[in-house]
């Protein structure tokens, strides 16, 4: 099944984190395998923040097998010394989680997939994400869960997307957990709910022309789709209307950058959404309960056509 | 159940439709007395007395709490129910198979009033998926907006929505009348086997698709004709049933109902032919 979230504050900022993790977690029901946060907060827009993971949540429920927890001590030494070596100047570094980090770097060179590759040639490394607002936290467990385990109630920002997961095409783990990033796009993250039953064939031709893959889970291919397509200079919302006919299956996304929110609904309309428009907010989920833990009010919702493509701006 | 002695009363609960055919790999037929007055008792119903009213509040009540509140209520005689701040809850009002009014202050999530037998409820708000999902008898109005699968498989009643309505409006319908003021969705009739629908507006792709029977009317463009679907005249029935069919629903006032295009089965699929199963092995 799944869930998705999603909302956008226009011209204000508010606690994004503490709102999305209300939306998600009235969705819990749609799966608790995994949640996943992509928060656009409040930066001065200078520095880039990074979110590594260096291995996996081995608790109950994974499938991932345990490693030595030296291990992680091991990568953390070899990717800040990575960082150092391209001219990354660490600005701030967080150890969240002992297979998670979060770091603040000035980095001024314009070669984020050189970087990218790079860092993730560090066996057990994956960037979860990069930008300059953008923040991709992901983990196993429910929306309440994973908010507490990494603080997120207090992220103050503009529009956040997130992900219940109920795992079926791939494992129970963080790197098969949404949302995923528009790797090697600064500040670009996914969230879908579906199957692509062209996974595999997509997989193949975006691989023979560089693209990266990290996981099996046939979503992170609407990430990299889109990521293909502006690497040739579409723009974002040409590419999710390319991604209608290019992508096989049932599917409803939400693709999230710097400053804008977007969804896609499939031809078939098979997945649900439903979405809240006002002039200072939308908001928008799979079902109507995550749009009403924001607003208990009676509001006017609707269910977009399928086919729909649509993108809003902060 | 009965034991039933004599052919003439097996006879006359047959005809009474007393009876079930219970498929378990061999067809047994069960028979039931017409004459013990407990037969004709329709489990889950009640009198209720619609000027008895009383309001709801289920903010802080699960759907089954506030499902069991809405049975405990009406087997209090209570024939006016109205439901406050719904929020969205999902299965809100499901099963009720008497005679009722219900109203909801708000709007509904997903299976909303589904398999209900005779109510009529009025929902002052949207609805999400599969709303009156297998409905038998009564009426419902929403007032707003409608998700993907109106009205999904239901058998009688009229289910009328004011807005716009999602994809597979009426699939597998069985019976009854769909009316949306609205647009409606991708598929929408799609396999419908009997009954009627009819969207105001616009409607999506696959109108129709794989439909065995029934009719749709439609007000607006369409986006393609599913398989099997084709146009057919509208005859001086269809404009009158139309007509007073939207006067009933309070909907569509003035609207020209001679301009609508009207779309039956044609018939013309696999499922249509005269062929045996052993014969059509040999066809093929």
């Amino acid at each position: 099944m799944c869930g998705i979230a999603g909302l956008i504050h226009r011209g204000k900022s508010s606690k994004v984190g503490h709102e999305l993790q209300g939306m998600l977690q009235a969705l819990k029901h749609r799966g608790e395998d995994s949640t996943g946060y992509a928060l656009y907060g409040d930066t001065e827009g200078k520095n880039f923040i990074m979110r590594v993971k260096i291995g996996e949540n081995v608790g109950e429920g994974s499938s991932s097998v345990a490693e030595d927890i030296s291990v992680y001590d091991e990568r953390k030494k070899v990717v800040e010394s990575c960082l150092s070596e391209m001219g990354a100047k660490i600005i701030k570094a967080d150890r969240v989680l002992p297979y998670s980090l979060r770091y603040e770097i000035e980095y001024n060179k314009d070669d984020l997939l050189n970087f990218s590759q790079k860092i993730e040639s560090i066996e057990g490394v994956e960037i979860l994400s990069m930008g300059k607002s953008l923040e991709v936290i992901k983990d196993l467990g429910n929306a309440k869960m994973v908010c507490d385990r990494y603080n997120l109630d207090k992220v103050v920002g503009t529009h956040a997307i997130g992900h219940a997961r109920m795992a079926t095409e791939s494992g129970v783990d963080i790197k098969s957990a949404h949302p995923f990033w528009g790797y090697p796009f600064s500040d670009v993250s996914v969230v879908h709910n579906g199957q692509l039953t062209n996974y595999w064939n997509n997989r193949r031709i975006l691989e023979n022309k560089g693209m990266r893959f990290m996981s099996e889970c046939d979503s992170e291919l609407i990430a990299v789709y889109l990521a293909e397509k502006m690497r040739n200079g579409a723009s974002l919302e040409e590419g999710m209307k390319d991604s209608l006919s290019g992508l096989d299956g049932v599917f409803t996304y939400f693709v999230a950058t710097k400053d804008s929110l977007g969804m896609a609904k499939d031809t078939m309309a098979a997945k649900p959404l439903v979405l809240y428009e006002s002039d200072d907010l939308v908001a928008m989920g799979s079902e109507e309960i995550a749009i009403r833990s924001l607003l208990p009010q009676e509001i006017d919702t609707y269910d977009p056509f399928d086919g729909e493509v649509k993108v809003w701006q902060i | 159940m009965a034991n039933l002695k004599t052919s003439e009363k097996k006879t006359k609960a047959q005809s009474m439709g007393l009876h079930t055919e219970v498929l378990t790999g061999k067809t047994q037929q069960k028979f039931f007395n017409p004459d013990e007055a407990e037969n004709f008792f329709y489990w889950g119903t009640y009198d209720v007395d619609f000027n008895k009213r009383i309001d709801l509040d289920v903010k802080d009540l699960d759907c089954k709490e506030a499902n069991r509140k809405i049975d405990e209520l009406m087997s209090q005689g209570y024939g006016t129910i109205v439901i406050k701040n719904p929020q969205g809850k999902h299965s809100l009002g499901v099963g009720i198979l008497n005679k009722l009014n219900l109203i909801f202050e708000g709007s509904l999530g997903y299976f909303g009033v589904g398999s209900i037998d005779g109510p009529t409820v009025r929902i002052n708000g949207r609805v999400g998926w599969s709303c009156a999902e297998n409905m038998m008898a009564g009426k419902v109005v929403i007032e707003k907006n409608a998700g993907s699968c109106f009205g999904a498989a239901i058998r009688g009643g009229d289910l009328i929505c004011k807005g716009s309505v999602g994809a597979r409006t009426g699939i597998d319908q069985k019976g009854g009348t769909i009316i949306v003021g609205g647009d409606a969705g991708a598929f929408t009739g799609f396999m419908m086997q009997r009954g009627r629908i009819v969207i105001l507006g616009d409607v999506g792709i696959n109108l129709g698709d794989s439909m065995y029977d029934g009719t749709l009317y439609i007000g607006g463009k369409i986006g393609s004709f599913g398989s099997d679907a084709v146009e057919s005249p509208m005859t001086k029935s269809d404009i009158d049933w139309l007509k007073r069919k939207l006067k009933v629903a309070e909907i569509g006032e003035n609207y020209d109902v001679s301009k609508m295009t009207k779309v039956v089965s044609g018939k013309k699929l696999w499922n249509y032919d005269a062929l045996e199963p052993t014969e059509k092995k040999g066809a093929i």
